[in-house]
């Protein structure tokens, strides 16, 4: 639905050059909810601003909905970007309208009669549940209302696909989950292409599909969640599932075990151990609900050096869990530095591995 | 002088004064709209940047700003004369005003643009409002206060320069200031003439401040 190709912008300031996007490749399936996660400044905004050419970049291919949006002229363009709704991080919404006013904004920027226009302006507010406060001014409603508008909005021109910038980073917890729920109903009952930039790992949590890691204009990492998760020092499952620090010992190994679904209902650290007769350590982990599905993370200890724990390993990834090793004391090279910070997909130091 | 002589010229003068007030508040409110409005588009960065136009702009308006009212009315009676026919008069007068005021409001409609939030032009583009649509229903429409303050004030300057044009015979309160209340020293003239203006700053100022307290949402 959304085909980023070889992106690259370049602000260019009295002598100095900053490239905030360099060389991004991305694709945004139909119907599917697609997060880019990363801190301030890693380039997710322009790149968000580029879909719609907010910015324009300096190269590459963006392609909505097979339409390749920077060869479009003036108008074409305009229409264009009618069919693409967005929403703000502080919401963009007109001062001097109501709440019905601003939604009917995008409606009479496309021409749509009067009582046409009346008519879904109604609907739409009824479809973000703002129906009563129809005749308010955005300065009376609560920050998670004003969101609601922005999203009632942009959904006026039926649009195929939702841009959505930092949506719900100016919003407190409660509201912000309540407006992600929002969003994940649009997307599964309008079937809504969502693409969302944000720097909360748990926006990607609770609403994505999809997501791509950006640093410095790159992206990182990038896939489907769930694949990432259950990926080997993947920077999204460090960030998701914080654990610290192993401490190695000699002799024993040190293992992450990530388990998805029916996994996480299975006792497998016990039967693990009544298999093979082994003592197995519990040193942390967590269970996250993600995208439906239960996905889990538990590092454990086992007795003996690597190499004597083959089988055991083996048994584990035969199970279906995904496995990934710490080393021991003795071999420390190889083994994933796990980054102690409790956000470590927006971590500059943390190095995929 | 008497009460009965005094209020029919009072009566005339205040008309004038109105008058003149009137025609070149509508003209400058045309004319410095126009005007800031293209300073904003025109600026680096604006809807439709040309930094020449707008350097170019920017000078006209500071040239027409330095030049205090006095000076500008009596310099350019060649220009009102070719206008209006005559460079005396109430209507005459209406043509200094409104140069002098254009640049002045069209700084203060500078400041009111600036003021809208950039996120809600940039919500609009993202919309597919085109330049128009958002220079009109974005820019203009969120402005609205700050366009009707600022004209408040210009208003009131003009009530003031008003009262000078009445030096080179423009007519108005300043006239009969000057006529009466100065040059044959009639301090009932004088007097009466000062309760007028104050009275009708006031007013201008308290129709003003009602209609932003009206037009502001936030």
């Amino acid at each position: 639905m959304i085909q980023i190709e070889k992106l690259r912008k370049v602000y260019r300031t009295r002598g100095r050059e900053v490239t905030a996007v360099d060389g991004v490749d991305l694709t945004v399936r139909e119907g599917e909810v697609f997060g880019v996660l990363g801190r301030s400044g890693a380039g997710k905004s322009t790149l968000l601003r580029c879909v719609n050419l907010l910015e324009r970049p300096d190269a590459g291919r963006v392609l909505v909905d097979g339409q390749d949006l920077p060869a479009l002229s003036g108008g074409e363009l305009r229409r264009a970007r009618r069919r693409i709704g967005m929403i703000h991080q502080h919401f963009g919404l007109l001062s001097s309208r109501t709440v019905a006013g601003n939604v009917a904004f995008p409606l009479e920027v496309m021409g749509v009669p009067r009582a046409e226009r009346a008519e879904r302006v109604a609907e739409l507010l009824e479809l973000v549940g703002l129906t009563e406060h129809a005749r308010a001014y955005p300065a009376q409603i609560s920050g998670g209302q004003k969101q609601r508008v922005g999203i009632a909005r942009a959904l006026a021109g039926r649009p195929k696909v939702l841009l959505s910038d930092e949506a719900t980073s100016a919003l407190d917890p409660e509201t912000t989950a309540s407006i992600l729920e929002l969003l994940r109903d649009l997307n599964r009952r309008l079937g809504l292409t969502i693409l969302l930039i944000t720097h909360e790992m748990d926006v990607v949590k609770r609403i994505c599909d999809s997501v791509a890691i950006m640093r410095d204009g790159r992206v990182v990492e990038s896939g489907p969640v769930r694949e990432l998760l259950l990926r080997p020092g993947s920077e999204l499952a460090r960030g998701l599932f914080p654990l610290p620090d192993p401490v190695l010992r000699a002799g024993t190994t040190v293992v992450d075990v990530t388990f998805e679904g029916d996994g996480a209902d299975r006792p497998f650290v016990s039967t693990l151990a009544r298999t093979y007769s082994i003592d197995v350590n519990i040193l942390g982990g967590a269970v996250e609900e993600i995208g439906g599905t239960r996905i889990g993370r538990l590092r454990i200890e086992l007795p003996g050096e690597p190499d004597v724990n083959a089988a055991q390993l083996a048994h584990l990834r035969e199970a279906g869990l995904a496995v990934e090793i710490h080393g021991t004391a003795g071999d420390a090279p190889g083994a994933p530095a796990t980054d102690p910070a409790t956000d470590p997909a927006t971590d500059e130091e943390a190095p995929v591995s | 002088m008497t009460w009965d002589e005094m209020v029919p010229l009072l009566r005339q003068g205040t008309l004038e004064t109105l008058q003149m007030t009137v025609w070149s508040t509508l003209f400058t409110a045309l004319g410095g709209t126009l005007l800031g409005v293209l300073l904003v588009l025109t600026e680096r960065g604006g809807l439709l940047p040309v930094p020449a136009v707008n350097k170019v702009l920017g000078a006209i308006v500071n040239i027409g700003r330095s030049l205090p009212f006095v000076i500008l009315m009596m310099a350019i009676i060649p220009f009102t004369r070719a206008l209006v026919g005559t460079s005396i008069g109430t209507q005459a007068a209406i043509v200094p005003l409104t140069l002098s005021a254009i640049p002045f409001y069209a700084r203060l409609v500078e400041t009111a643009l600036r003021e809208v939030d950039p996120g809600v032009v940039a919500a609009a583009q993202a919309m597919g409002a085109s330049r128009g649509q958002i220079i009109w229903k974005v820019l203009l429409r969120e402005a609205r206060p700050g366009l009707v303050a600022g004209l408040t004030v210009t208003v009131i300057a003009l009530i003031g320069y008003s009262a000078m044009a009445g030096a080179i015979g423009g007519g108005g309160l300043g006239d009969l200031a000057i006529r009466y209340g100065y040059q044959r020293f009639e301090t009932g003239m004088m007097l009466a003439i000062l309760v007028l203006l104050i009275a009708l700053v006031q007013v201008v100022q308290s129709l003003g401040d009602l209609a932003v307290r009206r037009l502001t949402h936030k």
